[in-house]
């Protein structure tokens, strides 16, 4: 199963201040067990928020809003995709995670991510599970 | 946490632990059997202790330091029971290295060696086949005696046994716990790559009884190769495999209908498949590549899924480059698979018949007596020329001979409609 893990932004990600050599070299570290242990599929750092923007659906009117943002806590920093046995295995590698915002309280959060037979037990016909990957075609054939 | 909740946390620790414990274990007493044993009884000390101190902030090291004050213990106990000579110089050697100081910062050092040895040890050609698969799963992937029989739809009993067995083969034949140099080391590389893509595909496609997929077999087998590719960094042959079945379990969503039925690779939906592996799997045969050389067969046979992995529609893929890729392969690691897959590309790259006249030539090929992939082949070939006859007995000859229910029923289909084009008017 796969997890991603969110890192959660903190003042420096969204100043756009970047981490010092020590502190990158610590989580370099880490990502490197992580590819070691055929753990890690893919993680990204993000950009602060003001380089970024917000689509607001309101009905079928949409405003696109450009950041940043405020509420930085909230906001998402760089993520990893993990592929483990269980919950519980995600939680054990995510706590050798060096501080990513080291010297503060920052948080990162792990979440499963869905896979076909997740919607299995609920959907006996195989029907919305049809549905919902036809519009992961839709979306990936835009995309490409 | 609850009690439950904290054990398990303790098997999540020991799943990402426990290779690295048993491989350093095993490097101290020349013996992955007592090495997993010990390993084991740590774990049961951890989950007697740490549901009142707490998991520590280094497990690992936790798991290491007990299961080694106890195979001091054991080795004590030996040299007062046995005072061989030769019993006696390897203990004191053990021990000493047991007892260093800066073990913990040697054991870190090592563990990428110590990794690779176990890997060596648990595919030994001593071993069977089978044995090496369930060590190998049980060793490297963490998986319980249970977790593989349930894999392989065989009893547990079987599994437990073929394990036991396979450690005291090993010990009686006085395997060393070492990396294979020199010439060995090619040959014994391609036994360990041999065992992890068994291992993949078994869980890709059940060749017996109804169920098609037991994709949790392709995630060990991946996690393996993964493992083994920054184990070998400058293999090609490593990196190949990663690619291969990257690309391979890239397609593990868009290949089986809801209801079960595979879909073929050239039907299939391009846009479910899995782009994060599709471009793993792109890298790893960069890798593979780099290192130069003659590509091997797994280089080989992920540049020819990378062709597909590359065609945005079935009508782009280049079928051109994947027959050159499979006339390749043929002088590498010849076989009548290959070269059944060859015609394909062949018919795919030049048309019909030029893909028939190679199968065509392969009928008489023994090895492929009950192999229903060749009339498989063959029967759609033959339709394509318009040999709607000959197709439906070829398509009907291969449902007779898989042993795959689903594949079986589509076969089946298949053949009816080369029946009914046969007997329609022809214009």
């Amino acid at each position: 199963m796969r997890f991603m893990v969110l890192v959660k932004a903190s003042k420096d990600s969204e100043a756009g201040v970047l981490p010092d050599e020590k502190d990158l070299g610590a989580m370099m570290k880490f990502n490197e067990e992580l590819v070691k242990a055929g753990v890690l599929l893919a993680g990204e750092g993000l950009q602060a928020s003001s380089k970024g923007a917000r689509i607001r659906f309101s009905g079928d009117k949409r405003t696109v809003i450009d950041g940043p943002f405020a509420e930085t806590k909230e906001l998402i920093a760089g993520y990893w995709m993990i592929q483990v046995k269980s919950k519980e295995e995600a939680i054990e590698w995510m706590r050798r995670c060096p501080n990513p915002h080291p010297g503060t309280e920052s948080e990162i959060e792990i979440r499963q991510v869905f896979e076909a037979a997740d919607f299995a037990p609920v959907d006996p016909t195989g029907e919305q599970r049809k549905k919902q990957e036809e519009l992961r075609a839709t979306v990936e054939s835009r995309r490409s | 946490m609850t009690a439950s909740d904290v054990h398990r946390a303790i098997h999540a620790v020991y799943r990402i632990e426990s290779a690295r414990l048993i491989a350093g274990l095993a490097r101290m007493t020349r013996d992955v059997g007592v090495a997993e044993e010990l390993a084991q009884d740590a774990l049961v000390a951890a989950l007697e202790r740490w549901p009142e101190q707490g998991v520590p902030d280094n497990p690992g090291a936790w798991l290491m330091a007990t299961a080694k004050h106890r195979a001091i213990d054991d080795i004590r106990r030996t040299k007062r029971l046995e005072r061989k000579h030769e019993e006696l110089g390897h203990t004191i050697e053990a021990e000493r290295e047991l007892a260093a100081p800066d073990l913990d910062a040697a054991i870190d050092d090592d563990v990428g060696d110590d990794l690779l040895r176990l890997v060596f040890t648990a595919c030994h050609p001593v071993l069977s086949t089978d044995a090496r698969v369930a060590l190998t799963l049980r060793l490297l992937g963490g998986l319980t005696t249970d977790e593989i029989a349930r894999a392989f739809l065989v009893p547990e009993p079987t599994i437990a046994q073929r394990i036991v067995r396979a450690k005291r083969t090993l010990a009686e034949a006085r395997v060393p716990f070492e990396v294979p140099r020199g010439d060995d080391l090619a040959a014994r590389l391609s036994s360990v790559l041999e065992v992890v893509y068994l291992i993949f595909n078994e869980g890709y496609a059940a060749t017996a009884g109804d169920d098609w997929m037991r994709p949790a077999l392709c995630e060990d087998a991946l996690r393996l190769g993964r493992i083994l590719a920054e184990l070998v960094p400058k293999e090609p042959e490593a990196h190949g495999l990663a690619a291969l079945m990257e690309i391979q379990a890239s397609r593990a969503r868009a290949r089986v209908r809801p209801s079960g039925e595979p879909i073929l690779l050239l039907d299939q939906n391009r846009a479910l498949w899995d782009y994060v592996l599709v471009r793993r799997g792109l890298a790893a045969l960069e890798r593979a590549e780099a290192l130069g050389g003659e590509r091997g067969p797994y280089a080989l046979q992920a540049a020819i899924a990378a062709c597909h992995a590359r065609a945005r529609t079935a009508a782009e893929t280049d079928w051109a480059r994947i027959a050159a890729l499979y006339a390749e392969l043929a002088r590498v690691a010849p076989s009548p698979v290959v070269e059944l897959n060859r015609a394909v590309a062949v018919a795919m790259a030049d048309g019909p018949a030029a893909g028939l006249a190679i199968a065509d030539a392969l009928t008489a090929e023994p090895s492929l007596r009950g192999y229903h992939l060749l009339p498989s082949v063959r029967g759609d070939l033959l339709a394509k020329v318009g040999r709607f006859g000959e197709a439906c007995a070829e398509l009907e000859r291969a449902a007779s001979l898989t042993r795959n229910e689903r594949e079986r029923r589509l076969l089946l289909d298949r053949a009816a409609a080369c029946a009914a084009r046969d007997q329609a008017p022809r214009d």
